[in-house]
């Protein structure tokens, strides 16, 4: 059946407008005043610790960043970031997505299991990663690897982004799992089935009718994660606290570092403008994607 | 069809390997939580050990850890009714009485979630300061409520338009006016919906973590800002923080266990069903 969302009213008509004004209003507030004044700090000499500092400045704050190599080392760490956490949260969450699938006993506690990262609060999962797991003394994989007989690795100290990436992705392979399972749910059994009978069978059967299947729910996947994982904050702050030097430190880490200890609020309301701008981007396709569903 | 005995062994193998992998690290931890400081960092890491509930004794024994639970529950279930409150009005007509613009402002109430936290938080910071909101319960209550209002309303939407509307026209031929349709039939109708769309408002809000630990000192510092003070490095008490964590994530991740079906919508806004 078609339905259309702008067409079909049931009842009378009724004034929907003291409905709906509290929500536009509060979301109108909360969208335009605090983008406001961002822009507006982008533009002024302004900081915390020096009174008399201050007044319009134009767009120097931006000059200052654009020739500031941390801005672009926060930028490449938080492209490093973003990627390597959707590769792995897409590959590993469809497998998992895929083998939850299946027939096999126990299989709705196993996907308990699977799905249950996705709802431990950051600061919990970044402190067991980081202590029980990680620490390079009495961590678990410390005590594997000397076992093995293996070098022990000092994950934050080495590979500080790396292993950022590591707790940041476990946290969210189970999202992915948790929507392309409900995807492979919706998937038509009657035309697995008779690609079957025509002799597909594994990759092939896996290749030509479940990923094509998939394709339009990886896509929400990747660009819902892309969303919140610009602004991944309390992982790094917990762990690494962006160091060692600025190894791990990624764009929302830096504006946080520049704002809320350095005090300096022009120079960080410009980075958060950039900030805004690259969200936005993937925002955009997100969007249209969303709202053409709108319309089924 | 019944597939041969091999693949279905393999598929029990893949899928538990999988969720043990997954679930692990919680597992860990939570065996960790009753393990006396000593066994928590003894090495060969302790398997079998004479668990003990000491750990949860001295993290409740101190009065501050109920404190910061009790933030997380006001800051998480305030939010979620007052969110609740605002939003419920505005799905029903979005979805029952839509005008020309409906799509429009939903389209564009989902475009405010995207606005990354960390570009506005100079401004919420500043304003926050000066309004006397910096760590305050209320502040954080009708921030998370602004936050996450879009996702409680597009959830509300997608669950009220899948009501037959023949229930409700046939509600109206009856005579019931809106305010009756609503309460006496919309809201039972749809309470599963609703109820976990107020779960998913309770696990974002009760997760949260960026807010938290910029906005708030002590007074008000719920559960994510309170276990982040475990990172300072004086010592290891690995057991302790164990305990403290297994109490912080409990409640939520049953809560995310019982409302895994229904939350996919909310976190795709309706995209994914």
């Amino acid at each position: 059946m078609q339905r259309n969302a702008s067409t079909d009213s049931i009842g009378p008509m009724i004034s929907t407008r003291p409905l709906l004004a509290p929500s536009v209003i509060l979301l109108l507030i909360w969208m335009i005043v605090p983008l406001a004044l961002t822009l507006w700090f982008s533009m002024q000499r302004y900081s915390l610790l020096d009174a008399s500092a201050g007044g319009f400045v134009g767009f120097r704050n931006y000059v200052f960043l654009f020739t500031d190599p941390n801005l672009f080392n926060a930028l490449a760490n938080t492209i490093f970031l973003v990627a390597g956490v959707l590769v792995a949260s897409v590959v590993i969450g469809l497998a998992c997505a895929v083998a939850l699938d299946q027939q096999f006993p126990g299989r709705g506690i196993a996907r308990l299991l699977c799905i249950a990262p996705f709802f431990v609060m950051p600061t919990v999962s970044a402190l067991i990663w980081k202590n029980l797991l990680m620490h390079p003394v009495n961590g678990l994989f410390a005590y594997i690897s000397r076992t093995l007989g293996l070098p022990v690795v000092d994950w934050f100290a080495q590979w500080p982004l790396f292993s950022v990436g590591v707790i940041v992705a476990w946290q969210w392979i189970p999202f992915a799992t948790l929507i392309l399972l409900t995807s492979l749910q919706s998937l038509d059994r009657d035309q697995v089935e008779a690609a079957r009978m025509d002799g597909a069978k594994g990759l092939r059967l896996f290749r030509f009718i479940t990923l094509p299947h998939l394709a339009r729910s990886i896509t929400i996947v990747v660009m819902i994660e892309t969303i919140f994982l610009l602004s991944v904050f309390a992982e790094i702050f917990v762990t690494t606290a962006g160091g060692p030097g600025n190894a791990s430190t990624t764009l929302p880490f830096l504006i946080y570092k520049v704002a809320l200890l350095d005090y300096n609020v022009g120079w960080a309301s410009a980075g958060g403008v950039i900030a805004i701008i690259l969200a936005n981007i993937v925002a955009y396709f997100l969007v249209r994607t969303i709202s053409h569903n709108l319309d089924r | 069809m019944e597939r041969p005995l091999t693949q279905r062994i393999f598929a029990a193998v893949a899928g538990w390997g999988l969720a043990i992998i997954m679930f692990f690290p919680i597992l860990w931890m939570a065996m960790t939580a009753f393990k006396r400081e000593p066994e928590a960092i003894a090495s060969p890491p302790l398997i079998f050990f004479e668990p003990t509930l000491r750990n949860f004794e001295q993290v409740l024994d101190r009065a501050d850890y109920l404190h910061f639970f009790f933030n997380s529950v006001i800051v998480s279930v305030g939010s979620t009714l007052l969110g609740l409150a605002v939003g419920l009005p505005a799905a029903y007509a979005l979805a029952f009485h839509p005008g020309k613009r409906a799509k429009d402002l939903l389209v564009w109430m989902l475009s405010t979630k995207m606005m990354p936290a960390v570009g506005v938080l100079v401004p919420i910071y500043l304003m926050f300061k000066s309004a006397g909101l910096l760590d305050s319960r209320i502040g954080l209550v009708v921030l998370y409520m602004l936050v996450n209002l879009p996702i409680i309303i597009w959830m509300l939407f997608t669950f009220f338009r899948e009501v037959p509307r023949e229930i409700l026209e046939a509600a109206r031929l009856d005579g019931a006016r809106p305010l009756r349709q609503f309460i006496h039939l919309l809201i039972p109708l749809t309470a599963p919906g609703i109820a976990s769309t107020a779960l998913l408002s309770i696990i974002l809000a009760w997760n949260e973590a960026f807010w938290s630990i910029n906005l708030t000192v002590s007074n008000a510092t719920p559960l994510t800002a309170f276990i982040a003070s475990f990172s300072s490095p004086q010592g290891l008490f690995w057991a302790k923080l164990s305990a403290a964590s297994l109490l912080a994530i409990g409640p939520i991740l049953v809560f995310g266990w019982i409302t895994q079906r229904q939350l996919v919508r909310g976190l795709t806004f309706g995209a994914v069903k």
